[in-house]
């Protein structure tokens, strides 16, 4: 006779034995499943495990995330919050307690995502890394573009069609990083360091191409944010679509609204640039003209100066020798010669000037206007018609 | 130099220029050093096509750069 497993106390089952059973059975029962209900009763454990309830009006669901998961999940939902959550049914067999090992969790509409991007965005924005005074001017003549992204994504091609069509003497430096899923937080924040490491670049484009709201979700990463705010290069970041905005674009130097428009805010067209630089030669020779222009006429006018004053000089002198002239003149005895007067001299050319300096018989000359007279002394006296007669 | 840094300078020589109270020989000097800054922007935009490489992280986080084909 069969008697089969717990149809008698002496087949009965272990507990453990049973539960595994059930355990067994109903996961071989229910493949992974999405629920939909109202969260009741979240807890954050400290091992970092949530538990809650999925209840609606006619049941309720007890439900574990492990904190493996947790990391997948934007944020932990709100008491009461309408959620979809996709897991594994099963037995708790230590309890004896139905259990639904959820691994994914979305809440209706934006939900987790945006709750999360709101904390995150409030917490930076209380850090003033959003304030629109860090961002920083981006060189306008880059001649390095570093570029972090997928090193097989579209970005990086659009990047380079965009960068080679504009200016095709910039360089392109490409630091790869995983822009999607678990490792890409980590992976774009160790390429943010090296690029900071390197310092080769002028300016460099941070980003991906569109996606879902999971695949874009690393460029809301708070590390990410955080390593983006503090790169000494200026950062554009050019995440998915126009639509798309992360919080890796509020932290930026400069939100770009898809990577094609990152490449053409980086670099400037190369016509543009010889352009300018042309304006700059002329300026520059215009400058230098004018000031030889100016130079010159203050040249000039200064020449006309001295001269005007080097000719008042001489007139002035001349006046001033005419008039010693005729002073000298007033002075000369061969003036007063003209008046009709005479000096005499003896041999040796001194002037006699009174009766003593004569002696009778000698000879000495008379020098009149116009030449000398030879003469001899008759006699002397002491009166003369000119003089007052003496007393 | 940067290029970026060469254009800066460029434009300051020109403002400078500008000035008529610069004295005459340090105009002089600067119109020189703005030829020279010219030439050297131009020569860099004249350069060779614009390379593609990437920065690799080797052992003990050296980092190089590599052509990229």
């Amino acid at each position: 006779m069969f008697d089969a497993p717990g149809s008698s106390p002496e087949q009965a089952f272990g507990v453990g034995e049973l539960t595994t059973l059930v355990k067994q059975a109903l996961e071989g029962g229910f493949p992974p499943l999405w629920v939909k209900g109202e969260v009741s009763g979240f807890k954050r454990h400290t091992n970092g495990h949530w538990y809650f309830s999925l209840k609606d009006a006619a049941g309720q669901l007890p439900c574990v995330v492990w904190a493996r998961d947790t990391r997948r999940i934007p944020a932990p939902p709100d008491e009461g919050m309408a959620v979809f959550a996709r897991g594994q049914l099963t037995v708790y067999p230590a309890q004896g307690k139905l259990q639904f090992m959820v691994d994914a969790l979305e809440a209706e509409g934006e939900g987790l995502w945006k709750k999360a991007f709101d904390a995150l965005k409030a917490k930076l924005d209380a850090e003033g890394l959003t304030d629109p005074a860090r961002k920083r001017r981006l060189p306008r003549f880059p001649r390095t573009v570093a570029v972090i992204t997928s090193l097989d994504g579209a970005a990086r091609r659009d990047i380079e069609a965009v960068v080679r069509r504009r200016h095709p003497g910039v360089h392109l430096v490409l630091i790869g990083a995983v822009v999607q899923g678990e490792a890409a937080p980590a992976s774009i924040v160790a390429a943010l360091d090296r690029l900071a490491r390197w310092g080769g670049a002028d300016v460099a484009i941070i980003g991906r191409g569109g996606g879902s709201r999971e695949d874009l979700w690393c460029f809301n990463d708070e590390s990410v944010a955080r390593a983006i705010a503090a790169c000494p290069i200026p950062i554009i970041s050019a995440v998915g679509h126009e639509i798309d905005v992360t919080i890796a674009d509020l932290v930026a130097d400069l939100r770009a609204a898809t990577p094609s428009v990152a490449a053409e805010h980086a670099v400037p067209i190369l016509a543009e640039v010889q352009e300018h630089l042309r304006r700059l030669g002329g300026r520059l020779a215009d400058a230098l003209e004018d000031r030889v222009v100016a130079e010159r006429r203050a040249l000039l006018t200064q020449l006309e100066r001295f001269t005007l004053r080097a000719t008042r000089m001489v007139e002035r002198r001349r006046a001033r020798v005419q008039q010693v002239a005729g002073r000298l003149e007033a002075l000369s005895p061969v003036a007063t010669l003209s008046r009709g007067f005479a000096v005499a001299r003896d041999a040796d050319g001194r002037t006699l000037t009174g009766r003593s300096a004569f002696a009778v018989g000698a000879t000495f000359d008379l020098l009149v206007q116009d030449g000398r007279v030879h003469a001899r002394t008759e006699s002397i006296h002491d009166d003369a018609p000119h003089l007052p007669s003496r007393a | 130099m940067s290029f970026e840094q060469t254009l800066a300078r460029l434009e300051q020589i020109a403002s400078s220029l500008d000035r008529d109270d610069l004295p005459l020989e340090e105009a002089l000097r600067l119109f020189e050093e703005g030829i020279a800054k010219l030439r050297e922007a131009n020569a860099a935009l004249g350069e060779a096509e614009g390379k593609v490489q990437r920065l690799i992280e080797g052992a003990a986080g050296v980092l190089a750069l590599e052509e990229e084909s």
